[in-house]
């Protein structure tokens, strides 16, 4: 992957701004990064139609799913729905879609069930026309929770597979 | 295929790791204490039986034969008593009920002295250090029989692996005394963690089964799961996100050289385990969100597909022979396991029970499968026959998973995570009949053990 384009290192200065978001993380382990918080000037980024920040806060960057389930919902297909018309829009960017599993379940069985999670939301993103090229896929299995309550409201929240914006092609 | 460019990303000295080399030099037998006047059967405790008594032994602290030597007796004797005692199938008498010390190695045993306060095994040593050379021996006796069970031993190794000594020591009398393989001497890789549950950083360490002379393999900098031991030992497979998807890579454990295994190409691959004789890999590889099982020959770098179906195959486990897998598989709807040549083709179903069974870990003596289960909201680890009869669970808690065997095949080691925002693994180890349930030691929270062969 190429990480040299001006584009990115943008990103990468705003969301260091924010908060404690390390590489290989997962790129929404800190919700909210590159927000404002700490960033200087009075442009919100996010009121940018074609800044990441937009994609990931008013369009919205991830779908939850149902307990053990990888089928997309009503509500996941009209977010997918605004995301491929922004990756169709933004053309320079390409995408990696996390898979996520909350923690009721064993470690092998959630990484195979994050994936199923990220290929499921590639596979609508491609039925929508964006091409494959631009959309790569990870699993994190239950590795990276952003709610760590044990409950269903919890859960419901790691459950998700997030399109995480990232400049420049795939190599 | 391995990619020839080693990566020496890790400088052993910079993270401070003193790697045990072969601490033993030397292991004789001395010649016998005392002539075998047997009275009886002999000494001989049988761990499978379910309503087994706790042995009671005495170890008197071993004699300091050289000046200086005391301390390192006296560790070398707590740590030969704690390892007996750990296994729950020995009782150690305390040193306040003796009436009689052994002051000198080399003087007879007075039997009546030990039948009088019921030690049923007594274990006398001596430790003499020379320079960085330490040279321990010892004698077990049967104390009811009176006489000496097996030879005398002398081991010679350095002052720095005398834990490996004292654990070679009660290698010995577990073994002479139960008729099973030890697994004291052996060493244990996992995964430590440290920070909150969504924030968690992750490092591959490496200990002594005991919890002791834990060492960091690798740093945090990204994900690393599931490491498992090469059947020698010399060598980890792990899984790792460093090139930002999940990836195997192998580590020398000697050198702390690490280099990613060329497995088949795919989007990720995971959940990786050494073939029996460490020349292959069997795996999973997900593709299309698809993950399936597959084997990578590392000499020659030929793959081969073991599985091809639309569900997930995953965590594939080598019977001791190698002739079978058992791996995990949703394909009736829900997890549960099967068994299939080590080749591939049709596998059998042979977890039929209520609920669902992942990571299933073939034992070493090739008659049991432990597994983790998920049903009704509780994890538990358990074990089963080969053909999935005469199941029995062991454990049970909100998340118990990932079952690694020791190298007899009598204790499981397992993470056990607490529920919650605070919630935290931990490495905790039972015996295979559900008895002696306990924390193993480690520094901080630790997950995923691999449990390695006994060292040489």
């Amino acid at each position: 992957m190429k990480y040299l384009t001006p584009a990115l290192l943008l990103v990468a200065a705003l969301a260091a701004s924010g908060c404690a978001n390390r590489n290989n993380r997962g790129a929404d382990s800190g919700m909210g990064a590159g927000a404002g918080a700490g960033v200087a000037g009075p442009v919100d980024p996010a009121s940018n139609p074609a800044s990441p920040q937009y994609f990931s806060q008013r369009i919205g960057d991830r779908v939850l799913f149902e307990v053990d389930q990888f089928t997309l919902t009503e509500t996941g297909r009209a977010t997918l729905n605004g995301q491929a018309e922004w990756l169709l829009t933004n053309a320079d960017y390409r995408a990696v879609i996390e898979g996520h599993a909350d923690e009721q379940g064993t470690r092998e069985y959630n990484l195979a069930l994050g994936s199923r999670r990220a290929n499921a939301v590639r596979e609508y993103l491609v039925s929508r026309g964006v091409p494959t090229g631009r959309l790569q896929t990870v699993t994190y299995g239950k590795e990276r929770p952003l709610a760590i309550c044990s409950e269903e409201a919890c859960y419901a929240q790691n459950r998700r597979a997030v399109t995480v914006i990232a400049a420049g092609s795939i190599s | 295929m391995m990619t020839r460019s080693f990566q020496s990303l890790f400088d052993p000295a910079a993270l401070g790791l003193a790697l045990v080399s072969c601490a033993l030099a030397l292991i004789l037998s001395l010649a016998p204490a005392t002539p075998a006047f047997a009275q009886g059967g002999p000494l001989r405790l049988t761990i499978t039986n379910p309503n087994v008594q706790p042995l009671p032994f005495a170890v008197p602290t071993f004699e300091a034969e050289t000046p200086g030597a005391e301390q390192l007796a006296a560790d070398i004797s707590r740590v030969i008593a704690a390892d007996l005692t750990g296994t729950g199938v020995f009782r150690e008498i305390p040193a306040t009920a003796f009436v009689s010390t052994v002051d000198s190695f080399a003087q007879p045993v007075a039997y009546t002295d030990w039948r009088t306060i019921n030690a049923q095994a007594l274990i006398t040593g001596a430790v003499a250090v020379n320079g960085g050379q330490v040279t321990v021996k010892f004698r077990l006796y049967d104390v009811f029989s009176g006489t000496e069970l097996g030879a005398g031993q002398q081991l010679v190794g350095t002052t720095d692996g005398w834990r490996r000594m004292a654990h070679k020591v009660a290698d010995q009398v577990y073994s002479r005394i139960t008729g099973e393989g030890g697994y004291f001497d052996s060493r244990v890789v996992f995964v430590a963690e440290t920070g909150p549950k969504n924030d968690r950083r992750k490092r591959l360490a490496i200990m002594d089964y005991d919890g002791a002379n834990v060492q960091y393999l690798t740093d945090s900098s990204s994900i690393v799961l599931a490491p498992r031991f090469s059947p020698l030992g010399d060598r980890v497979i792990y899984t790792s996100w460093d090139s930002g998807f999940p990836r195997i890579n192998a580590l020398d454990v000697g050198t702390v050289t690490r280099q990613q295994l060329a497995t088949q190409q795919g989007e990720m691959s995971f959940s990786p385990r050494f073939s029996r004789d460490g020349r292959s890999v069997i795996y999973s590889l997900s593709n299309g969100g698809n993950t399936d099982i597959w084997r990578t020959d590392i000499g020659t770098g030929q793959h081969q597909r073991l599985t091809n179906a639309p569900s997930i195959e995953t965590a594939p486990s080598l019977s001791p022979d190698g002739a079978r897998i058992v791996f995990e598989s949703d394909r009736s709807g829900t997890q549960q396991l099967y068994v299939m040549s080590a080749t591939g083709g049709e596998p059998q179903r042979i977890s039929f029970g209520e609920g669902r069974y992942g990571s299933p870990v073939w034992s070493p003596r090739g008659d049991l499968i432990a597994f983790t289960k998920q049903n009704a909201g509780r994890f538990h680890i358990g074990v089963m026959r080969t053909d999935g009869s005469e199941e029995r669970l062991l454990t049970a808690s909100f998340l118990d998973e990932s079952p690694t065997w020791s190298p007899n095949g009598r204790v499981l080691m397992f993470t056990r995570e607490t529920q919650g925002e605070s919630g935290a693994p931990a490495i905790y180890s039972v015996d295979v009949s559900g008895r002696n349930l306990q924390r193993v030691d480690t520094p901080a929270a630790a997950s995923d053990a691999s449990w390695g062969p006994l060292q040489p």
